[in-house]
């Protein structure tokens, strides 16, 4: 049977996020160490099976389908937390905030002046071959000049100990929920922990997220929808949960209705005026008068409603243009341009494949380096050249001949890792952080963040889709 | 409220209602085979007969047989009235309106929703003595019945809802006494021998009546029986009792006194006055089977009629 004995624990060379090479435990994770030691391994087993249980009963799954049978399953949820220290947090927080302030900017004038292409900071041709581009929303000028209102970015930390923007997924960034019911798993937990430590809390979120999409409407009395894809949707958890919290309805496309471009639900009382949409469906879904003509998923006539300004719309259309992943390596550039500062919170050095040097540099290297669709998230469309067989190699370098704008490359980055349960005992697993970002009148950043686990031994995708779990994560009080 | 919510929550109370009735069925049934004699003909024909899925039930399994009919009944994903099916639809309409119920409500859905799951794949239905199963899940229904009264503001939602679970109960309750009642009718009018004691017994056990019933009339006899199920007043499960709580429930949403203002109230109104007025020596002269078989038909009228002014989605836009 497996043991609790972290003497033996071994950081394997990577950076740990609770040991040092050492084995010396950091002094922000001493009480958890000693904490664990305490409980010994049965009693951490009997929590993580009570952590599991309370996740089905709260209902935190999401189908998987597969052979025409949905499958129900739950994003695991390993007991062991990821703890932030106040000072690492600090810095985050003050790298993220320069960050959203200046993509917002950025995303602003790529829809109104066109500054930045003017002065050919960014090559002209990079953006508007983007598919995320949406010509459709040329000229428009969204409240408080908002673009971006919530953003989910995805942070690493590498062999150096250095935290990096590894993706800023600006269009409709989920797992928020699980960083709060997340919490209210592990405070039954490790109570004892949350006294002593200081962890702060993260139970406004919900709060903050009302008061940010209130704030984006003139008027007193507002009308807020958030507008799912519907219960198949893997999501859909989290949209229903995100309503609830708020007190505000949850709408599918078919119970908007626009007439003389207002938006309305279709309720048991007739028609009722929506103000705010919080929307969790894709931009080419909102309305087939627009945008994909197929979807069944939108309102016809929700685009020029919000047009003219009759309805907001949170994320607003067109915020995609910026978590292209080409147009991820010139945000150094895009923070200079606007801010006059130097970037706070550094990238993942990234290769353009449009760009003839690097596109050559990444041919030859493949076999070291990470090659990511420009346009594609969740883990899908890349290549992990480490951990590739020559064959897979070369469909990529394949694909990406017939379209270099398509890709981009960057050096593999072995992700921190955090003590985790596994079958053998307590083992370092590699994590991400996604801190959660609202930006309403001004930009509030909630004190912790969904930590994504690759629970398979060794590997580095933490994607949900692709064996990743999560932890909770605590971000710790002065 | 959304339309597309009202109809949800209205659903996820019928399924609910239709679980709890189901596994009351069962359970008056298993104990109803334990003292009969060996040469009765069995009873569990006339069960599936009850809920209408007799046709599929044949077309599946053929002859009536006691583990088969609890699975089919219980656990069989081929049935769509099962009570995994009905929980499991319940439990999707659950998450429709997620944002509208309470978390408590929520999560005894989801649990009672494992429960069963975890009751089929330990093949529960095989066992010799199933009734614990029956137990836990006419319990855990109740328990939601609990939660959502004590949690639910009285509010359109709460209405819908209520309307849902009456109107199958009502649906239930007929379909009880067309099926046991002509069964049992060729015996005699009052009831005699033990055995006949036995069965009308476990007739208004089925629809949880008997202990009501005792207290109203004492003696078990036919036409009061009849009468009981269908006309009285102040029990839960009569049929009229759950028209006269639709009808609250009704007038509550559409704010309306006197009269009526949809078609679902006009409809309404018209069944459970029929009701109000009728004597059930005549409805027993007349016919009592035709009688329930009218009820049954005019109260889906009444179900289409709410879907058509309250969640119609088309409906509604056309109209505004």
């Amino acid at each position: 049977m497996a043991r609790l004995n972290l003497s033996t624990y071994d950081t394997k060379g990577f950076f740990d996020e609770m040991f040092d090479e050492n084995l010396e435990v950091n002094a922000h994770y001493s009480l958890l160490r000693k904490r664990l030691e305490k409980i010994g391994w049965k009693k951490l087993s009997l929590l993580q099976q009570s952590t599991d249980r309370a996740q089905m009963s709260i209902g935190m799954t999401f189908n998987v389908y597969s052979d025409n049978q949905g499958i129900e399953r739950i994003l695991h949820l390993d007991v062991i937390p990821r703890i932030i220290s106040s000072a690492e947090w600090e810095y985050l927080e003050q790298g993220l905030t320069q960050r959203i302030i200046a993509l917002n900017m950025f995303i602003h004038d790529l829809y109104n002046e066109q500054l930045i292409l003017k002065d050919k900071i960014i090559p002209q041709e990079l953006v508007f071959s983007s598919a995320t581009y949406l010509k459709q929303c040329q000229g428009l000028q969204p409240p408080h000049k908002v673009w971006c209102h919530i953003t989910g970015t995805d942070i690493i930390r590498g062999d150096d100990g250095q935290f990096y923007v590894l993706e800023d997924n600006l269009r409709c960034p989920s797992g928020v929920s699980y960083m709060l019911e997340n919490r209210e798993i592990l405070k039954r937990t490790f109570p004892e922990l949350f006294e002593k430590l200081h962890v702060r809390p993260v139970y406004d979120y919900s709060h903050n997220l009302r008061d940010m999409l209130e704030a984006m409407w003139p008027a007193p009395k507002v009308s807020i929808v958030v507008l799912t894809p519907g219960i198949y949707n893997s999501a859909y958890f989290e949209h229903a949960y995100l309503a609830q919290q708020m007190g505000a309805e949850l709408v599918e496309g078919k119970d908007l209705v626009v007439k003389d471009d207002h938006v309305y639900m279709i309720s048991t009382k007739g028609l009722e005026p929506v103000h705010v949409i919080y929307r969790r469906v894709d931009d080419d879904f909102i309305d087939p008068k627009v945008f994909r003509k197929d979807s069944m998923l939108g309102t016809p006539g929700l685009f020029e409603a919000y047009k003219k300004g009759n309805v907001v719309l949170v994320n607003a259309p067109g915020t995609g243009v910026a978590d292209d992943k080409a147009v991820y390596a010139y945000i150094p550039k895009i923070i200079k341009y606007y801010l006059g500062e130097e970037m706070l919170l550094p990238n993942v050095p990234t290769y353009i494949c449009a760009e003839k040097d690097d596109l050559q540099y990444v041919l030859e290297n493949i076999g070291q380096l990470v090659v990511k669709q420009t346009d594609a998230s969740g883990g899908y469309g890349m290549l992990i050249g480490p951990k590739s067989t020559k064959a897979e190699q070369q469909e990529f370098i394949k694909k990406i001949k017939n379209n270099p704008r398509n890709y981009i490359a960057q050096p593999t980055i072995n992700l921190s890792r955090v003590p985790t349960l596994s079958e053998d005992g307590i083992e370092g697993r590699h994590v991400d952080l996604r801190p959660y970002i609202l930006y309403g009148k001004e930009v509030k950043i909630i004190p912790g963040g969904l930590t994504r686990v690759a629970l398979k031994k060794g590997s580095l995708v933490v994607n949900s889709s692709q064996g990743g779990g999560s932890k909770d994560t605590w971000i710790l009080g002065e | 409220m959304l339309s597309r919510v009202a109809d949800s929550i209205y659903w996820m109370n019928r399924y609910i209602e239709r679980a709890e009735n189901y596994a009351r069925f069962l359970d008056v049934n298993f104990n109803l085979a334990l003292e009969l004699p060996v040469s009765f003909t069995t009873q569990w024909e006339p069960l599936v007969v009850t809920t209408g899925d007799w046709k599929l039930y044949e077309s599946l399994y053929g002859k009536a047989e006691k583990s088969k009919v609890i699975y089919f009944m219980g656990y069989d994903e081929k049935n769509p009235n099962s009570i995994l099916n009905a929980l499991s639809n319940a439990r999707e309409n659950a998450r429709v309106v997620r944002s509208d119920i309470t978390k408590e409500v929520w999560e005894q859905i989801n649990h009672l929703y494992y429960l069963v799951r975890d009751q089929k794949s330990k093949k529960r239905w095989a066992k010799k003595d199933p009734r614990k199963s029956f137990d836990e899940i006419k319990t855990g229904c109740q328990l939601l019945y609990g939660i959502f009264d004590a949690t639910i503001s009285r509010t359109d939602g709460w209405h819908f809802g209520k309307i849902g679970q009456l109107i199958e109960r009502a649906d239930k309750t007929s379909r009880v006494l067309d099926v046991k009642y002509h069964i049992l009718l060729p015996s005699s009018n009052s009831v005699g021998s033990s055995l006949d004691l036995i069965q009308w017994a476990a007739l208004l056990k089925s629809v949880s009546a008997y202990d009501m019933y005792r207290k109203r009339f004492g003696k078990l006899q036919t036409a009061s029986i009849a009468q009981f199920l269908i006309l009285d007043e102040d029990f839960p499960r009569s049929m009229l009792h759950c028209l006269t709580r639709v009808e609250n429930s009704l007038k509550a949403i559409t704010g309306n006194t006197m009269g009526y203002s949809t078609g679902a109230e006009r409809q309404l109104g018209l069944l459970k006055s029929q009701l109000e007025y009728a004597d059930i020596n005549e409805i027993i002269e007349t016919g009592l089977h035709e009688f329930l078989d009218n009820f049954q038909f005019k109260l889906n009228e009444v179900s289409s009629s709410i879907f058509e002014t309250f969640f119609s989605l088309q409906n509604i836009v056309n109209q505004n």
